[in-house]
């Protein structure tokens, strides 16, 4: 199900986790994710588990690794402003290459970027094995309330006519010789996001005339297919699990 | 139950008018036959579409009846307005606000899965309504990514999933190009049910619909066969129809039935 609806994170594979129920990839990233922002900052230990893990899946996906790093960019913004706490920390400093570090600012710093990373690393990795529609399909499975997938289905299904729209209009203005280069010339454009606007409210109604047509009572029918067996949530359990395990282990230990 | 004897549609002393109090329809009266194929013709603003939301319930207050195959249709009964919305599949006319499902089976399977089929039933009826407009290889396909010509047979399909009784089609070959324009008119000839064709297009009226009624203000002005309504050029002309540059009904039609 779903064949198209690749989104720019999806990474078309025949991998073992590609084939895997939606719902418990989802469960197990989220958990993932909660274990690793429980972890005290300073269990240094435990993190580069953590990040052992995190190959390990990505072997398993067949993910290449040069592919999962260019996606993780994305958290550069927030790297950023990691790099400027140990500068700008309170308390107790050291002296490094001449700089005067807050400790209290790169352990902060610290936990931003590893707790961070590890976050991006597992989202993009449930983002490279499912589809949209899986998600959405997961979501559902996992009693997310209905009003929020179906307004997920319907944006799946309408941001691309929505942006054919917005395309067209936009070659028609530039076809009239509309050249925005100056900030007063952002008219044009506005009033174009004004007719989308409307646009889409009409065609809001007649989409749901058409629904009502077909016998829609105001509940979508629940996504048949199939369910995920206990084998897969036992296979998907492996990563928080494994995850806890080293947190409790790198707690006792310490 | 269904009577044999009864028509497959019959509109008696329909009217409405807009929420702003223009009248729309103004006295109805429309026949429909098991198994025909009639053509809806009228211009822009004479109330063909608000006539067709009529058939299946979606507009109504204005006074007039609506029955199909003898069951009336009562707004306020929501089991009853269930079922005549089975019989009356309308195919809108613009197939993106038809298609909203992410993928083409789920659309086709929405219809029959809101009366209540599921399971390898719901499977069954979304490969027949597939295959019937020929687009069984693309059900796992995404709308959006499907031709103009595609979605429009997609469309149909959505509809013909419910069976129904009675196919209403609002301008079915508008914005598509002559070869997807044949190919609809090919599915729909085989589809065995009752057709109601909104258009505007008078060569695809007069090829598909043997029979032919004009809607103007509100009324219908002429019930005939397609080829008389349409070489009848003074009633033509005041309703606001025309035929293209240098097309002949009389000769079309007579290669029509050779």
């Amino acid at each position: 199900m779903g064949a198209g609806h690749a989104h720019p994170l999806y990474l078309d594979r025949a991998g073992r986790l590609h084939r895997l129920a939606p719902e418990v990839k989802i469960a197990a990233v989220l958990l993932f994710t909660i274990v690793v922002v429980l972890t005290p900052p300073t269990e240094f230990a435990a993190f580069g588990g953590y990040l052992l893990l995190l190959a390990g899946v990505t072997a398993a996906a067949r993910v290449p690794v040069p592919w999962l790093l260019k996606r993780a960019t994305i958290e550069l913004p927030f790297v950023l402003l990691a790099v400027v706490l140990p500068f700008a920390g309170h308390g107790e400093r050291v002296d490094w290459l001449g700089m005067s570090l807050s400790i209290d600012g790169l352990h902060g710093a610290w936990n931003i970027f590893a707790k961070g990373t590890l976050g991006v690393l597992a989202s993009l990795l449930l983002a490279a094995t499912t589809t949209m529609r899986d998600l959405i399909v997961g979501l559902d499975r996992l009693r997310v309330p209905s009003v929020f997938t179906q307004i997920a289905t319907f944006m799946l299904r309408y941001i691309d006519v929505l942006a054919d729209d917005a395309r067209r209009m936009r070659i028609a203005r530039l076809s009239r010789g509309y050249d925005p280069r100056f900030l007063w010339q952002v008219k044009a454009f506005a009033v174009g996001v004004g007719s989308l606007f409307l646009r889409s409210y009409e065609r809001g109604e007649r989409v749901y005339l058409a629904m009502v047509s077909r016998g829609y009572t105001g509940r979508l029918p629940v996504v048949a297919g199939r369910r995920a067996a206990p084998r897969e949530w036992m296979v998907s359990a492996a990563l928080p699990v494994a995850s806890a395990g080293i947190a409790v282990a790198a707690a006792v230990l310490a | 139950m269904i009577d044999v004897t009864d028509p497959a549609l019959r509109v008696a002393g329909l009217h409405y008018a807009y929420p702003d109090g223009r009248a729309a329809l103004r006295g109805v009266d429309l026949t429909l036959a098991p198994g025909e194929r009639v053509a809806l013709l009228g211009p822009n603003g004479a109330g063909k579409t608000t006539l067709v939301l009529h058939l299946n319930g979606i507009l109504h207050g204005g006074g007039g009846t609506v029955e199909v195959s003898g069951a009336p249709v009562v707004p306020a009964d929501r089991a009853a307005i269930a079922e005549i919305r089975r019989r009356v599949g309308i195919v809108f006319q613009d197939p993106d606000d038809q298609l909203f499902m992410p993928t083409v089976a789920e659309d086709v399977a929405f219809g029959p899965a809101n009366l209540g089929v599921r399971g390898a039933e719901l499977d069954a009826r979304v490969d027949e309504a597939l295959a019937a407009v020929g687009m069984s290889e693309h059900r796992d396909h995404v709308p959006h990514h499907l031709s103009f010509g595609q979605r429009r047979r997609v469309a149909v399909a959505t509809v013909l999933a419910m069976r129904p009784e009675i196919l209403v089609l609002d301008e079915p070959s508008s914005n598509l190009d002559p070869a997807s324009r044949r190919e609809l008119a090919e599915i729909l000839e085989t589809l065995p049910v009752t057709l109601l064709m909104v258009t505007h297009d008078l060569p695809y009226a007069l090829e598909l619909c043997p029979r032919a009624v004009i809607l103007d203000t509100g009324r219908i002005v002429a019930d005939d066969a397609t080829v008389t309504l349409l070489a009848d050029r003074d009633l033509m002309r005041g309703h606001r129809l025309e035929l293209p540059f240098g097309f002949d009904p009389v000769t079309a039609a007579a290669t029509r039935h050779r």
